[in-house]
């Protein structure tokens, strides 16, 4: 395989998708560095699924140019597919078979050879601490235990680039950060990651390189601190005893906007120390006690609600996801 | 790998998956060996003594007669009933998130389907051998040479292998697992319209052409020449011709539906 160094290990240009009169995807263009974390992020029907589904060869776009590893998704799909590795929404496991002859099957599938093989899955199985459950049947296993070893099968081959779409959606807490964890090692090892998902605190985790979607458009992308840059979230919140040390405070500082109910008072700014320094020695001076503070830096919900003007959690049309099931 | 050794191994993989999934869970196996079994103990037991009382020309007549009658129709019952199992095998796995995985990966394209009509073969053969089994062990006698028995499950073999990708095109068809273990089940019923459980002679007009004419006639003459007697030559030309024919134009059809159900494939 002749890669050159210097080429992206995904790029797209003017991606576009539509299933009939519904546009999945609307003139998407990205391009992922070697070796990093790229977040695809979008609420539900955003085109995310789509958008991966394409650059994994399983379904072509109506239009743009799409290369993985250098190779056209359209004129050279196998070149491709022996690059990548999937790990699905919807698991991608065989529940007839023990986990490790999951692995074994992928192992073949790959044609690694016995001695490879086995060699292989025991690394895998001890990594993803599945070795316990090894030669159990899947109907014993836990839905963390399912995404290990959805994602172990994916490893099998060595891919250099992994599509892993919402990996932890439908996770409990713990599953999830022993996901992140696993997803960070992978990196370590110079493989490149292609993650989707809905959650903002998990782009913000991992990723290197964000991209939002939204309906099918990419509204806004760059590091995560790039966009907590460009957004103007940040506030201050300050906590009074009683309503006539709100009103007092909220008449003295320019901008605040008090919650009478809860008897705070939202002031935006940086949240640097000069300015929080102001806001306390005015109240000092006016003799206003303030009961507690706290600061509030953007995050990617406020990076999410200022490019699409509705929040990540909202939940968008479904139409996507019914247009893919055939 | 050279292109044509990666399709075979990929294929033997894809094997080697499909019996681990009938020997892990061998109820579906069970169900279609009860199948069979139980219709020959039903007919030679229960209706044999006055079915065989009628057979005109098949010896002394009674349960024996009949019970040496009706094993070859038992067994083109139990290749029809084999067949069933790989639509539900097919559509289940068409359903599954892991066909996905497979479409992800570079691997040969056919070795999927290859896997399931082999393994759904090997299955009827070993069920065969079982029914064939229970019929000697209830009296079924046969003068047939080893080799007139191996041209016989030759026979047999070619008709599961057209009736096994049939079933795997309409397994494919079918958008569900339910769908796809109902649209067989005339594959079950086409034994019964066919030489097989009573002489065509004895059907009215009308559905005698029909189950002279219909595929299942001339498998079950062919194995019937071969195991007790009678004439073989033009049963067997059309019985091979039949299964050749339903093998070809299934396969076109299974495989036109696998691409199209992956239309999304670029290819």
């Amino acid at each position: 395989m002749t890669i050159s160094l210097t080429a992206p290990a995904i790029s797209a240009r003017a991606v576009r998708k539509s299933y009939g009169e519904h546009i999945v995807l609307d003139g998407v263009d990205l391009t992922v560095a070697k070796g990093t974390i790229f977040s695809l992020l979008g609420p539900n029907g955003a085109g995310k699924t789509t958008m991966v589904r394409i650059l994994s060869t399983l379904i072509p776009a109506d239009s743009g140019d799409i290369r993985v590893g250098g190779h056209d998704v359209v004129t050279d799909p196998d070149a491709v597919r022996a690059l990548i590795g999937v790990t699905g929404q919807f698991s991608a496991v065989d529940n007839y078979l023990t986990g490790e002859e999951n692995l074994r099957l992928m192992a073949d599938l790959r044609h690694l050879g016995r001695q490879a093989g086995r060699r292989r899955i025991a690394e895998l199985l001890e990594r993803f601490d599945l070795t316990g459950a090894a030669r159990k049947p899947l109907s014993t296993y836990s839905g963390g235990m399912r995404r290990r070893l959805d994602l172990a099968m994916t490893l099998v081959g060595h891919p250099s680039v992994i599509f892993l779409d919402e990996p932890t959606t439908g996770l409990d807490p713990r599953s999830r950060r022993t996901m992140w964890q696993i997803i960070r090692e992978l990196v370590t090892d110079g493989v490149t990651i292609f993650l989707t998902t809905q959650y903002l605190d998990e782009a913000d985790h991992l990723a290197d390189y964000v991209a939002v979607l939204d309906h099918g458009r990419i509204v806004a992308e760059g590091t995560p601190a790039e966009l907590k840059r460009r957004i103007p979230g940040g506030h201050i919140q300050l906590q009074f005893a009683e309503l006539d040390a709100l009103r007092a405070a909220v008449s003295m500082i320019p901008n605040a906007t008090p919650d009478d109910d809860q008897l705070v008072m939202q002031v935006p700014g940086d949240g640097s120390i000069a300015s929080l320094r102001r806001v306390l020695d005015e109240l000092d001076d006016a003799r206003i006690t303030v009961e507690h503070l706290s600061i509030h830096t953007p995050d990617l919900d406020d990076v999410f609600f200022a490019v699409t003007g509705h929040s990540a959690i909202e939940p968008a049309t479904r139409q996507e996801e019914e247009a893919l099931q055939p | 790998m050279t292109s044509l050794a990666c399709t075979f191994a990929d294929s033997a993989t894809m094997l080697r998956r499909n019996l681990k999934h009938q020997l892990r869970y061998p109820s579906l196996t069970v169900m279609l060996a009860a199948f069979p079994i139980v219709f020959l103990l039903l007919f030679v037991y229960v209706f044999g003594g006055q079915l065989g009382a009628g057979l005109a020309g098949h010896g002394a007549g009674g349960r024996g007669a009949y019970l040496t009658y009706v094993v070859p129709g038992i067994l083109i019952i139990t290749v029809a009933s084999g067949a069933l199992g790989t639509a539900i095998s097919v559509a289940t796995d068409m359903t599954g998130g892991i066909i996905d995985r497979f479409r992800t990966m570079a691997i040969s394209r056919a070795a999927v389907l290859t896997g399931h009509v082999i393994g759904s073969l090997l299955q009827t053969l070993a069920v065969l051998v079982l029914v064939a089994g229970v019929s000697l062990a209830i009296g079924f006698r046969s003068h047939a040479s080893a080799l007139e028995w191996l041209a016989a499950a030759g026979v047999l073999a070619l008709f599961a292998f057209a009736l096994i990708w049939l079933s795997a095109a309409l397994g494919l068809a079918a958008k569900s697992v339910e769908t796809a273990s109902n649209t067989p089940m005339f594959l079950t019923l086409l034994p019964f319209l066919s030489s097989g459980f009573v002489p065509t002679a004895s059907m009215p007009a009308g559905l005698r052409q029909f189950s002279e004419y219909e595929p299942f006639t001339p498998v079950t003459q062919t194995v019937r020449g071969f195991l007790t007697g009678g004439p073989v030559g033009m049963h067997a030309i059309a019985a091979i011709a039949w299964s050749a024919g339903i093998a070809l134009a299934s396969y076109l059809w299974a495989v036109r539906l696998y691409n199209r159900r992956r239309a999304a494939e670029p290819n």
